[in-house]
């Protein structure tokens, strides 16, 4: 990326709208991350398990927001990400990440920003919050 | 039943995953990734990578690779099915791109209980390494099992 960046406290990252989850979505998230918990890709476990349908993997809307990320700085300019699962992402949910800039410090040698991260559905429902810190 | 306390240390067998270039552009497809740089070899050395980036949350997958990945669940006595992904954190020390030779050495690093036991949590840390020894990045997972029949 080589567009000049505004790192001002406060600042928005442009949001990343993602198009609702299908069931392709989750059989191409299970095979291409590795995860192949069947209550993501196969109805008859997740009813086995009390649940109407299977729901999308905590991980696919982590890596959603690390697009986010990824659209605003290099991938190798991230120092730490983390997220607390707030609530599960249902089939046909469409998730927006957000981010916005919290602090920007020296750290180590290096100016760096600190970044407060959501990812919410259409509906309101905020299914991920966290934190990311990114070399600048 | 509550988790045996016993199990806090224990050590879950490393996996090795080759990083594949082919396996990063089906990540990047799963994602609905438009940033060129995860996907076209061009692109990610006219950025200064040596070949295509390992994407941020790519690492989670590498122990997963292995015939029965979720067995360590099943021997500490939880279900699957009622596992739900409580947290999960990345601290990157350095750079991993297509070709490098990864390995993963997850340990489980605590595990406790709250609402009467109706949750409990296993708290999982690993360390992604290159084949030289370099640490990648470390790992935590916090895995909330839900048990619906213990009183709250």
């Amino acid at each position: 990326m080589t567009a000049v960046r505004a790192v001002d406290v406060g600042t928005e990252l442009p949001p990343l709208k993602i198009v609702p989850i299908s069931r392709t979505t989750l059989a191409l998230f299970a095979g291409a991350s590795g995860d192949h918990n069947p209550m993501h890709i196969d109805i008859d476990v997740a009813r086995s398990a009390g649940l109407d349908d299977v729901f999308a993997q905590g991980m696919l809307s982590m890596a959603y927001l690390g697009r986010l990320l990824t659209n605003w700085v290099d991938p190798q300019a991230i120092r730490h990400y983390r997220v607390r699962f707030a609530a599960i992402t249902p089939l046909h949910g469409e998730p927006t990440a957000t981010g916005r800039i919290t602090t920007v410090d020296d750290v180590d040698g290096e100016r760096r920003a600190t970044l407060e991260l959501a990812v919410t559905l259409a509906d309101g429902t905020v299914t991920l919050t966290g934190d990311a810190v990114v070399a600048l | 039943m509550p988790l045996d306390q016993n199990v806090i240390g224990k050590q879950l067998p490393p996996v090795t995953l080759t990083i594949d270039a082919g396996r990063l552009r089906f990540f990047a497809k799963a994602i609905s990734e438009t940033n060129p740089v995860f996907t076209d070899l061009q692109t990610a050395h006219a950025a200064g990578h040596r070949d295509l980036p390992v994407p941020p949350t790519f690492l989670f997958g590498i122990e997963l690779e292995r015939p029965d990945p979720f067995e360590w669940l099943a021997g500490v006595g939880v279900d699957l099915r009622r596992v739900l992904h409580g947290e999960q954190s990345f601290t990157y020390h350095s750079r991993a791109v297509a070709g490098d030779v990864l390995t993963a050495t997850p340990r489980i690093a605590n595990v406790y209980s709250k609402k009467g036991g109706a949750l409990e949590f296993i708290e999982k840390t690993s360390m992604v390494t290159q084949k030289n020894g370099e640490l990648v990045a470390e790992l935590k997972s916090v895995i909330v099992v839900r048990n619906p029949e213990q009183p709250q």
